[in-house]
């Protein structure tokens, strides 16, 4: 047992640290939010420059060598503020599904694409029914003469504007299981992408494909082993969300314990009165908390170790105590934090959306529930 | 960063295990169906004894002590797995005054002779210590204490009243916090003393019955009480310092989180072998969301305690890192004991001497007795100062 980050591991979070603090100020966040693309092509490009989306992949391909739980360290400074780029995306909802399921071929003619910035890419899995089961996919894939011909409609997919491929879930056969994993690029016939209008002022879209045809060479993996390889995206998308909710608790605590060191009210800074006390003290009681658990889980994930408890232990504590710290933090501010002018009502607006992303709390207990037989 | 254990680390826990397996009576259910063996039967008393004898001839009692004291300086995470383990088994016999807080305290501030005469009857087991450290008028604010120790000659001779003191009734010896200058700012005038018997005349120790109906705490006074000088550890009017002395032992507080575990692996045990209005309790949604909860922050807890043998193993002194961790591990029992009553439902209220009982009435027992998990030892209020404003720097209230 060993919780403290060795050095790569210090050197690449004191890095992503001091770049994104520099690079991503809350500026850049807000524009953000009203830029069309909901990114900024000149910070990826950076990005991109940092080898960064390379880390979790073999060196083959370009990337860094590093594992999974390094990527984490990325995302957790990342989350801590807000990073509006599609880091998280690209990486676990694009680049993974091709680094654990794809063939050599596809790994090495997508992987370098991805690495390298000159592929976008994201995953289209949740449908009309957004309940995280082989049941609530319907889209379908039929094959005829070496050609797939998908049909359907897939909801909240993030980034799918800026994206140029899409990895697809879709259903190709009878049971309930029968599912596979294409790769779709963004601009072929029949794909069309609507964006939604979201709590959190990201970018995600519904997808319609209607007659989209693709070579059989596009399936990820095996025929109808679609809903396994989902599976581990998710844990790690799970994992990565988590990561990212850590980084910016940890920056709603920094910052709103230094608002009750500075704001005054009857005389005094409100962090001397017991009621602030007990609300900063119960915030960093849950980030201390999350760090644990949250690490945990990427380690595992990252050692191919069993982890399906962990990770479900994981995203139902931290999506829950993230929301928490960033209620406490709005108590604390009182009513300037709930104005669009203040950096609080940024975070816990995807405090939202980061807690039901990738399974809520409840999906998660309940997967534990299963896994301890209950 | 590695979230497992090393071989040896667990070649060490599997030797604890199968030592407890051997060393405990068979079904062995802890000590009074509960985990606070200090609220023990005369009968279960000379149990714990016995079986620290035993641990200490393992040498475990004091590994963590340095080699020239006897111990073995093991590691941080081989302390913590120790601690998991014997509290996993609900095993009796640890020595937490003796042990962990007495000697270590004398190997930094006792005179030569000190550490020869008391050094090893407490590494062998031989000797119960208590703590005379709390007064009816100082609770929180120890440094309060009124408790008075007057030089006469070559002693001191104490008078005064001490409170919540645990096993003092089974105790041989104390290390008291007195006052020797009542003029000087309250830190300043308190010395550290040792009490070479209980049964001096004028020490008078009164049983305190707690709430789950169980003799823990004790009421000692002290009347004209006389004790050597050379019993005095450290400088005169040093003593709240003396107390304050820590070295580097484990204290995670890892106990809360495996003590905590070893009850819920009962309740779901329970929950799924028992059926209420036809269907298993575990299937109950809310029982069912409570246990995946509480086994969540269970792991919690636990990490919390990790990180802080890992601090230490790094040579940190953990500080706001204590105190969230017994702020989480204390509630923590709390809400283990109050789902116990849930699983149990009516028969929740029935204590270990109803024939009708279910789980040995140990529930009732643990809901009554973990009231004051968040209260001894520094409340919650009091870990939340501490992490506002030695951790968080936010200004004293």
């Amino acid at each position: 047992m060993d919780l403290t980050l060795d050095e790569t591991q210090q050197m690449l979070k004191n890095t992503a640290k001091d770049f994104f603090a520099t690079e991503c100020t809350e500026t850049h966040v807000r524009e953000m939010e009203n830029d069309s693309n909901g990114y900024s092509k000149q910070l990826w490009e950076k990005i991109v420059n940092q080898g960064w989306l390379g880390v979790p992949f073999s060196e083959k391909y370009g990337g860094f060598g590093l594992s999974f739980l390094e990527f984490c360290i990325l995302l957790e400074e990342a989350g801590r503020v807000l990073l509006p780029e599609p880091l998280f995306h690209t990486v676990i909802l694009g680049g993974m599904p091709i680094n654990i399921a794809g063939n050599d071929k596809q790994k090495e003619e997508l992987l370098p694409k991805i690495i390298s910035g000159e592929s976008i890419a994201t995953l289209a899995f949740h449908e009309e029914d957004d309940s995280i089961i082989p049941s609530a996919i319907n889209c379908s894939a039929t094959l005829s003469n070496n050609v797939y011909t998908i049909n359907g409609t897939k909801m909240f997919v993030p980034f799918a504007n800026i994206s140029d491929l899409i990895t697809v879930i879709a259903r190709t056969g009878k049971k309930e299981t029968d599912l596979s994993v294409f790769i779709i690029p963004s601009n072929a016939n029949g794909v069309t992408i609507s964006s939604l209008d979201t709590i959190s002022s990201d970018k995600q879209s519904a997808i319609s494909f209607e007659n989209v045809q693709i070579p059989s060479s596009n399936l990820l993996g095996k025929e109808n082993s679609g809903w396994e390889i989902l599976e581990k995206i998710y844990s790690m998308a799970a994992i990565g969300k988590s990561c990212e909710m850590l980084g910016a608790s940890e920056q709603v605590l920094e910052g709103t314990v230094e608002y009750a060191k500075t704001r005054t009210q009857f005389g005094r800074p409100i962090g001397s009165f017991g009621e602030i006390q007990r609300h900063c003290s119960e915030m960093a009681t849950l980030v201390e908390g999350t760090r644990f658990v949250v690490y945990e889980a990427a380690w595992k994930l990252a050692e191919n170790e069993d982890s399906k408890k962990e990770v479900a232990m994981a995203k139902s504590w931290t999506s829950d105590s993230h929301k928490k710290v960033c209620a406490i933090s709005h108590q604390v501010h009182g009513g300037i934090g709930f104005t669009k002018e203040h950096w609080v009502q940024l975070y816990s607006r995807r405090a939202k959306a980061a807690e039901i992303a990738f399974g809520d709390g409840n999906y998660h207990r309940e997967n534990l529930a299963k896994l301890l037989s209950l | 960063m590695r979230f497992a254990f090393t071989k040896e680390e667990e070649s060490f826990r599997k030797e604890v295990r199968e030592f407890l397996q051997n060393a405990l009576p068979n079904n062995w259910d802890g000590v009074a169906g509960n985990n606070l063996e200090e609220g023990a039967s005369d009968k279960e008393w000379e149990f714990t004894l016995e079986m620290r004898k035993k641990l200490a001839d393992k040498g475990w009692l004091t590994m963590a002590w340095p080699k020239e004291y006897g111990g073995q300086n093991a590691s941080m995470m081989q302390q913590v797995i120790f601690a998991e383990e014997m509290t996993l088994a609900r095993a009796p016999g640890r020595d937490g005054f003796g042990i962990r807080m007495l000697a270590p305290t004398l190997m930094i501030h006792g005179t030569e002779e000190q550490k020869t005469q008391y050094l090893p009857d407490i590494a062998k087991g031989y000797v119960q210590w208590c703590q005379g450290y709390s007064e009816p008028e100082s609770g929180s604010d120890l440094a309060s204490l009124q408790t008075r120790a007057i030089e006469d000659g070559d002693d001191f001779v104490i008078n005064g009243t001490k409170v919540w003191t645990s096993s003092a009734h089974r105790a041989d010896k104390m290390f008291i916090l007195v006052r020797t200058n009542p003029e000087a700012p309250k830190h300043r005038g308190i010395s550290f003393l040792l009490i070479d018997d209980m049964k001096s005349e004028g020490i008078k120790v009164n049983p305190i019955i707690d709430m789950a109906g169980r003799h823990n705490f004790n009421m000692v006074t002290f009347d004209n009480v006389r004790i050597p000088k050379k019993n005095l550890v450290g400088e005169l009017n040093r003593g709240w310092y003396v107390g304050a002395t820590l070295l580097d032992f484990e204290r995670s507080g890892v106990e809360y989180s495996s003590r905590c575990m070893a009850l819920l692996t009962e309740l779901v045990e329970f929950a799924k072998n028992n059926k209420r209005g036809g269907v298993p309790i575990s299937e109950d949604p809310n029982i069912k969301k409570e246990i995946t909860e509480i086994y969540t922050e269970i792991n919690v807890s636990r990490g919390m305690s990790y990180k802080i043998a890992d601090m230490q193993s790094n040579g940190e002194v953990p500080n706001k890192e204590s105190s969230m961790s017994k702020l989480f591990g204390t509630v923590l029992e709390q809400k283990v004991a109050d789902l116990g009553m849930k699983i149990l439902g009516l028969y929740g209220q029935l204590g270990p001497n109803s024939k009708h009982n279910k789980l040995k009435g140990k529930i009732e027992q643990e809901f009554l007795s973990t009231v004051s998990a968040t209260i001894a030892a520094g409340t919650s209020e009091i870990q939340r100062g501490i992490i506002a404003t030695r951790g968080l720097g936010l200004p004293k209230p």
